[in-house]
């Protein structure tokens, strides 16, 4: 390479940073800035009322699992938090495996439409999310809770004598949460069953295969990256959210979410805050980490 | 005996749509293919073919009619109850299967042992000459090798009857012409019945025992290629396979004169009146000068092809013929445009159409 080559590939190495570096700077100051901040806190010493005490300290991470005995400061398991923690991995499962159930057939319902029609349903699927969060929840909470539609109309009915007992137990907050992530779940399977080759479908019908063989050993197998993406859309917010079991839960059925707010407010423990929010980060960095995985997995059988 | 027969369609009507706007795509076709024949649908596209072909395999119900496999009523039996395998044209191969797993799809579908399996895949794999690329996917493969996998994997379960939906129709030339020998070799080697769709007129003479013509949801003509190239039974049939010429004659029901001069006897059974008869360019006999017993005709134009030499002649009632002679040594047209010419047409070659 000549003198002037070099020269020309450092003068363009140089551009591309400095046409990076309005990026980087935001990067740095909104996304890396604050979560230091967070790693910081959560090795410091609570403060008296709220914020912190520039002390080292590791009592915020150990509070995450235990609990300091006020009488003779030995620690135990805090029970408390391991419900919490439970209920949040728990809850965000099974509305993973529901989103899936009922987003599944949606999803393949719309891929199979004409692509007229496809277009309007696809566009139905995604009007919740023009309403507000809040808003949505709380319309849920009419729907279920003791004078709501679903008992009202049970009752009405005369399938039920009292109220179904719904609002504020972890089924209103599933419910709830199945409902807020369900078009998360029905995109990315839709995107994957628009590109399989419904011709699939004939060649395995065509050799002895049964439906359910058809779906296990073909349209599943083939739709997986789908499954995959949907389903950490569903997991990973569902795993650190607030408003619905704040909403559905009535403050006691707490998630990671509530629980990490509680810290910072009444509870005036921000490095106990700070170390569960980071405690939530891993869980869901260890949850992306097996997406990519997969997926790498996947396009490389690909090609 | 339908004992003998591999698949046997009778009446069968298919009618896609509802009412007045309901299109008939097969129209009352019956058939019976023999066991252990390599029989070809061969039509133009639209004409009814793989509907047939569908009906045999279950992916459609007939509207009416019965289908037979083996003297055994299958009309509405679903594809995966029948013992009877598709190569479809777009090959349809699992993408997320290797080779091996393709061709062994069908026989884990049928529970068999894994052992009897894997012994199925590897003499398959020998079969199409694949073995080298049992652990690749699919998608590492040639058209040419992705086919021979769809001919494996439709093959490995042992079907009594083995459809193929145009299935060379994706290969260039030269790759056609050799899978079109390769097949020919598998049905000899696996004695299964084969039923091969196809628009390829050539495809169609140079691979089946049988034809079946088919044109607008009909069953025009069945036949061995050579009935089917020499004894068209209707003008559909002999202008759809081969050049062939049309022309004008009469019959009294046992002199047939052919464009108003040539006469000859007239083949059995042929109706009094006007009729049409066919004769290929190659049958077409030209005399340098118009001696009597001849067709008098003007040369108009003579085309150099190569092996042959192609004149296009005008004849006396104003029919257009064409001849087709084969070329000497010099490539030299021993006709020229203009010259007048006497026809004669090789005894037997003459072909008197039904319509």
């Amino acid at each position: 390479m000549s003198a002037a080559e070099e020269a020309q590939a450092a003068q363009s190495v140089r551009n591309g940073w400095l046409l990076s570096t309005p990026a980087l700077v935001i990067l740095t100051l909104f996304a890396v800035g604050p979560l230091l901040i967070v790693v910081v806190y959560s090795f410091l010493a609570p403060g008296q009322y709220g914020n912190v005490e520039w002390k080292l300290s590791l009592d915020g991470w150990r509070g995450i699992l235990w609990t300091k005995d006020i009488f003779d400061d030995t620690y135990g398991l805090a029970d408390a938090n391991v419900t919490i923690f439970w209920r949040s991995i728990k809850l965000s499962i099974l509305t993973t495996v529901l989103t899936f159930a009922v987003g599944f057939p949606t999803a393949w319902f719309i891929a199979t439409r004409p692509a007229k029609s496809r277009a309007l349903w696809l566009f139905l699927i995604t009007i919740p999310f023009w309403t507000n969060l809040l808003i949505r929840t709380y319309a849920i909470n009419e729907v279920i809770r003791n004078e709501g539609l679903l008992n009202t109309v049970l009752i009405k009915l005369g399938l039920i004598s009292e109220p179904l007992r719904i609002i504020y137990t972890d089924t209103a907050v599933f419910i709830g949460m199945a409902y807020v992530y369900l078009p998360l779940m029905v995109l990315p399977l839709f995107a994957a069953i628009d590109r399989f080759d419904m011709r699939l479908l004939e060649a395995a019908y065509d050799l002895y295969a049964s439906r359910m063989q058809v779906l296990r050993r073909v349209i599943l197998p083939i739709v997986k990256p789908g499954i995959i993406a949907g389903s950490i859309l569903v997991f990973v917010p569902s795993l650190g959210a607030y408003v619905t079991p704040r909403v559905l839960g009535g403050g006691k059925q707490m998630m990671i979410g509530n629980f990490i707010d509680l810290q910072f407010g009444q509870g005036r423990n921000w490095p106990l805050g700070a170390a569960l929010s980071l405690t939530l980060l891993i869980i869901v960095t260890a949850a992306l980490l097996i997406y990519v995985k997969y997926a790498n997995r996947d396009v490389s059988n690909g090609h | 005996m339908s004992q003998l027969n591999a698949v046997e369609a009778r009446h069968a009507v298919k009618a896609f749509g509802q009412g007045d706007n309901a299109v008939r795509a097969l129209n009352d076709v019956s058939v019976e293919i023999r066991k252990g024949e390599f029989f070809t649908l061969l039509g133009p596209s639209g004409c009814g073919k793989t509907t047939l072909l569908r009906l045999i395999a279950g992916f459609e119900m007939p509207t009416s009619g019965t289908i037979l496999l083996e003297g055994a009523d299958i009309t509405y039996l679903p594809p995966n109850k029948r013992p009877v395998n598709t190569v479809f044209q777009s090959y349809a191969l699992f993408p997320h299967l290797t080779v091996a797993q393709n061709i062994g799809f069908g026989l884990e579908m049928q529970g068999r042992p894994k052992a009897e399996v894997k012994a199925t895949v590897d003499r398959m794999l020998a079969l199409v000459k694949l073995e080298a690329m049992a652990g690749r996917k699919t998608s590492q493969l040639s058209g040419g090798q992705q086919q021979r996998v769809a001919l494996a994997r439709a093959l490995a379960p042992s079907p009594k009857v083995l459809l193929l939906d145009e299935p060379l129709s994706a290969l260039d030339l030269k790759l056609r012409r050799e899978m079109q020998s390769e097949l020919k070799r598998l049905q000899t080697e696996t004695g299964i019945t084969f039923i091969f769709v196809t628009h390829d007129q050539e495809e169609a003479l140079t691979m089946s025992d049988r034809i079946g013509v088919m044109s607008a949801g009909k069953l025009q003509q069945v036949g061995t290629p050579r009935e089917i190239y020499t004894r068209p039974l209707n003008r559909f049939v002999a202008s759809f396979i081969g050049e062939t010429n049309f022309v004008p004659a009469t019959s009294d029901g046992s002199t047939l004169t052919v464009a108003g001069g040539y006469q000859m006897p007239a083949p059995a059974a042929t109706k009094s009146g006007a009729v049409t008869v066919t004769v290929r360019p190659e049958q077409v006999k030209l005399t340098p000068t118009a001696e009597p017993g001849t067709l008098p005709a003007t040369v108009r134009g003579v085309v150099y092809m190569g092996t042959d030499m192609n004149y296009q002649l005008h004849l006396a009632d104003g029919t257009e013929i064409e001849a087709c002679v084969v070329s000497d040594v010099t490539g030299e047209a021993a006709l020229a445009a203009g010259q007048t010419v006497g026809v004669t047409f090789t005894p037997g070659s003459l072909q008197v159409l039904e319509d």
